[in-house]
């Protein structure tokens, strides 16, 4: 099986039914990417398939039928994504767990909806489950990564 | 801090030196310092003053050995230190340190003493004093019970200001200048003339010469970290995938494992079939383990499906297979037999109650589950001589004897790379999964074995939050309260906990009666009796512990008994409170939440006042009664911690606890049927989302005379405050968590 990660190419032999993350983590080594709940409950497993989120614990690889985004891939350290900057600038994070997971589902949103409202970020963000209660927080970053990508 | 703290300061500085005179032989020995662990390993021109502090000609570490949950302590402890040494963020690395004895946490030990936080006699004082004593004698290295600022807060200053003064010193032997011309910033030592001279290079100068140790910390005001908002070290490793938590962990030649222990924990394992798994793509072994059985293979994923394929046959739960027998066995507990302690018996409550009662109640709260995102996980390798452990826990000392115990290893022989934790509760105080990955990779020495749990075996395998039931009773005269008489019965957790480790404590369980005998008010009247249920399921500790039941206990029936008054709730609270910092606390979220002023349709305001860790706080909340459910609109909070730390991350910690502990109450509990947890994923115990959240305001306080931890006080006031809110709104009294069984939320 082929598959394209983060804009590179790779060769997997695994069962068609290995769900992605388990292939990203496990065989690639991708370990931005969270493993959580294994059935879609909180989140952290959150890629992008042709730029859109989707839980990777419940996307069987043989499935995956466009290019995958990670965390690692969305931004690097040296070269943050807005959603990165904005993260870090109201210091989001507790535990950290979670985010990989939130920033790719908030990316994913402000693709899709340039400036949502508070009710539209609500809706989007609800999937994603932060244990340590990061949520004050991740409204607000959501919001100034839609300005700062507006201003990009 | 008292006369206690500044002996614990001196005994640090000055290592042998006795102080205050030994009592007796085994306090002078307590007072003995430890050989300092960074002694032994130290490259050659490296020099280290403590054991927070190593520099070498490459680079500055600081060693934070209390663990991160993400509480941030990494961060704040570093902060600590560089405060005084005088480095800049991105000067320095941090590291975890090594377990050791000499990172023995004082504050926890004397949080464990049975005074109130509000006591400061010298009784209280002298028993907490002797609790560190102990704590230290076994060098209990550990994070927990919101002490790791209180624990830290002085040494770590101490540390870094005698790092500073000795590398001072050694600036000057190598230029001749006299140490009170030079001063330091950034890393480096500067002369009159504008010389720089980095740490790095005084690195090994510095070795030669004895550490510097008449130092004077600097005042308040010339902080230039301390109390100001800071940008924490980890935010953006995790704002991008790259911090390893101990799951990531990749060894070479790592094999992954999957395990199912009885899930009527603690039953016995009769026999399986594993003939299914064994075929499976991937595998490589099926291991037996303590109650259970283990597959080993390539990959996480192919180790968990192998190991749900075989067919167990279990044996009975060693506690009541159904919940209302658990229940039972609560309710036949308010005996004299098992009377733990009666903690507080002022004023005579008969005799005020001798006019009729006000109110008469039971309340209860349930199991509930830690859940922390980051399934609980280890990767061990076993050598001959030598065992390394890679995880993220809590309790570093402890851990190394418990897995010693598995292998046959001394604990010396036991080294834990420890890791940044994917969140924890208190779930990673526990050992049992680290013993089994123990015992996994003892079968398979010389391969490093990670194990992971999968979300439905963490769940099964938990040891939740203690259930409890509270019986209250309280009369009200002239639009006062005047008596209140409250009987709390759970099982001990710390007995749960520590007899797991092998440990009997002895004594009363201080948190039985937490969150319910400590309350600062000044009550004419007032008895509370804390009695012992024999354990049932295995507990443990939940963020906030005791005071998570207590605080809902005590504050609900306080509620209850205010509104029978006719008094307003905030006012007659403030009324009966008798501890000037407590009081502050009350006015302050009454301020900040406009107390009285008109609230809209199908609206009610709850308050609630919380003592936990030492850290006196109060909670208003506002909720609408809707169409679809309850919806919390807004959160106020004023809470006294001594001395705020990083106010941003002080916030995000208040927000995040009112988050976690609104969540439970209003959904969350583990329930046991056929002696199995009836809830496995997020599904069945969801927590609080993003959509459900208020909006929440927070105020530090720094009245207080101690530095306290605020990562547990915040939550015990949250389910007290939405009851009582909930009242307000609907009439309806909820005397039970979680909530949703009597109420739907929107």
């Amino acid at each position: 099986m082929q598959l394209i990660v983060d804009g590179k190419s790779h060769e997997v032999d695994v069962e068609e039914d290995m769900p992605l993350l388990w292939v990203l983590r496990d065989e690639l080594g991708i370990k931005g990417v969270k493993y959580g709940c294994g059935v879609a409950a909180c989140g952290a497993c959150t890629v992008h398939i042709d730029g859109v989120a989707v839980r990777s614990c419940q996307s069987p690889v043989s499935d995956v039928d466009g290019a995958v985004t990670t965390i690692e891939g969305l931004g690097q350290p040296e070269a943050l994504h807005a959603v990165q900057e904005a993260w870090v600038e109201h210091q989001v994070a507790q535990c950290g767990y979670c985010q990989s997971g939130q920033i790719m589902q908030a990316a994913s949103l402000l693709t899709e909806i340039k400036m949502p409202s508070d009710a539209e970020i609500d809706e989007a963000m609800s999937g994603n489950l932060c244990r340590c209660g990061t949520y004050p927080r991740i409204r607000a970053a959501v919001k100034t990564a839609a300005t700062k990508m507006q201003e990009a | 801090m008292g006369k206690v703290g500044k002996i614990a300061r001196r005994t640090f500085l000055f290592g042998a030196v006795a102080v205050a005179g030994g009592v007796a032989f085994g306090v002078y020995k307590v007072r003995t310092p430890f050989e300092n662990p960074l002694k032994d390993g130290l490259a050659d021109g490296a020099s280290t003053f403590n054991p927070w502090v190593v520099i070498d000609g490459e680079k500055i570490t600081l060693i934070t050995p209390h663990g991160d949950k993400g509480q941030g302590v990494a961060h704040a402890q570093a902060a600590l230190i560089a405060e005084e040494l005088d480095v800049e963020f991105g000067q320095f690395e941090i590291d975890f340190g090594k377990p050791d004895k000499a990172y023995w946490n004082r504050a926890l030990a004397g949080d464990g003493a049975p005074f109130m936080a509000t006591d400061e006699s010298f009784t209280a004082e002298a028993t907490r004093s002797f609790m560190g004593g102990m704590i230290k004698l076994l060098g209990m290295q550990i994070t927990g019970g919101s002490t790791a600022m209180p624990d830290s807060y002085e040494k770590l200053r101490e540390a870094g200001a005698v790092a500073r003064e000795t590398l001072k010193l050694a600036a000057s032997n190598v230029s001749g200048v006299p140490v009170a011309q030079l001063k330091t910033a950034n890393g480096a030592v500067q002369l009159p003339d504008g010389t720089e001279l980095t740490y790095t290079a005084l690195a090994g100068e510095a070795a030669k010469v004895e550490p510097v140790t008449e130092i004077t910390l600097r005042k308040p005001s010339e902080w230039r970290l301390i109390g100001k908002p800071m940008q924490r070290l980890d935010m953006v490793a995790k704002s991008t995938g790259t911090l390893d938590y101990g799951i990531d962990v990749d060894i070479d030649g790592m094999v992954h494992a999957a395990v199912m222990c009885n899930p009527r924990q603690g039953g016995a394992l009769n026999g399986y079939d594993a003939s299914a798994a064994e075929g499976m793509r991937g595998v490589q072994k099926v291991v037996d383990v303590s109650g259970g059985v283990a597959v080993v293979a390539d990959n996480t994923w192919r180790a968990i499906q192998a190991v749900q394929a075989i067919d167990f046959d279990w044996g009975a739960a060693p506690y009541p297979a159904e919940q209302d027998g658990h229940w039972t066995a609560i309710e036949a507990s308010f005996t004299e037999e098992q009377l733990d302690k009666e903690w507080r018996n002022e004023g005579d409550v008969t005799a005020a109650m001798a006019g009729g009662t006000a109110v008469e109640a039971a309340y209860r709260v349930p199991y509930v589950a830690h859940a922390p995102l980051e399934p609980l996980n280890a990767t061990v390798l076993v050598e001959d001589d030598k065992v390394t452990v890679w995880t993220g826990h809590q309790i570093p000392r402890m851990l190394q004897d418990q897995v010693a115990k598995v292998t046959g290893h001394t604990s010396d022989q036991i080294d834990l790379v420890n890791h940044f934790m994917g969140g924890s509760f208190g779930h990673r105080l526990e050992f049992k999964h680290i013993e089994l990955a123990a015992e996994i990779a003892n079968q398979m020495r010389g391969t490093p074995v990670k194990l992971t749990y999968s979300r439905e075996e963490d769940f099964a395998h938990d040891f939740p939050r203690h259930i409890g039931m509270a019986r209250g009773s309280g009369a009200v005269k002239d639009g006062k309260v005047t008596a209140i008489d409250l009987q709390v019965a759970m099982p001990s957790v710390v007995g749960s906990q520590m007899g797991r480790a092998g440990m009997n404590v002895p004594g009363p369980d201080m948190q039985i009666a937490a969150g319910a005998w400590n309350n600062p008010y000044g009550l004419e009247n007032f008895r509370m009796r804390a009695y012992r249920v024999p354990e049932l399921a295995p507990v443990s500790s939940w963020r906030s512990v005791g005071a998570s039941a207590g605080g809902f206990f005590f504050d609900s029936l306080l509620d209850e008994l205010i509104h029978e008054a006719g008094a307003d709730p905030l006012e007659e609270r403030i009324r009966l409170m008798q501890h000037d910092v407590s009081r502050k606390v009350l006015e302050t979220v009454g301020e900040m939440s406009n107390w009285g002023s008109p609230l809209g349709p199908n609206q009610g305001r709850g308050v609630a006042f919380v003592e936990s860790f030492g850290v006196p706080t109060a909670e208003v909340i506002e909720v609408t009664n809707t169409e679809d459910g309850i919806t919390i609109d807004k959160v106020w909070v004023a809470a006294d911690v001594g001395t705020v730390i990083d106010p941003v991350n002080f916030e995000n910690l208040v927000q995040g606890g009112v988050i976690f502990a609104l969540g439970h109450a209003m959904n969350s509990e583990i329930t046991y049927s056929d002696g199995m947890a009836q809830q496995a994923n997020y599904w069945d115990a969801e927590g609080m989302r993003l959509k459900q959240c208020p909006e929440i305001l927070v105020r530090g306080l720094e009245n207080g005379d101690q530095v306290r931890g605020i990562g547990e006080p915040p939550v015990p006031p949250a389910a007290p405050a939405l009851a009582n809110a909930i009242f307000a709104a609907t009439g309806q009294r909820i005397r039970e968590l979680p909530l949703y069984h009597h109420i739907d939320f929107a």
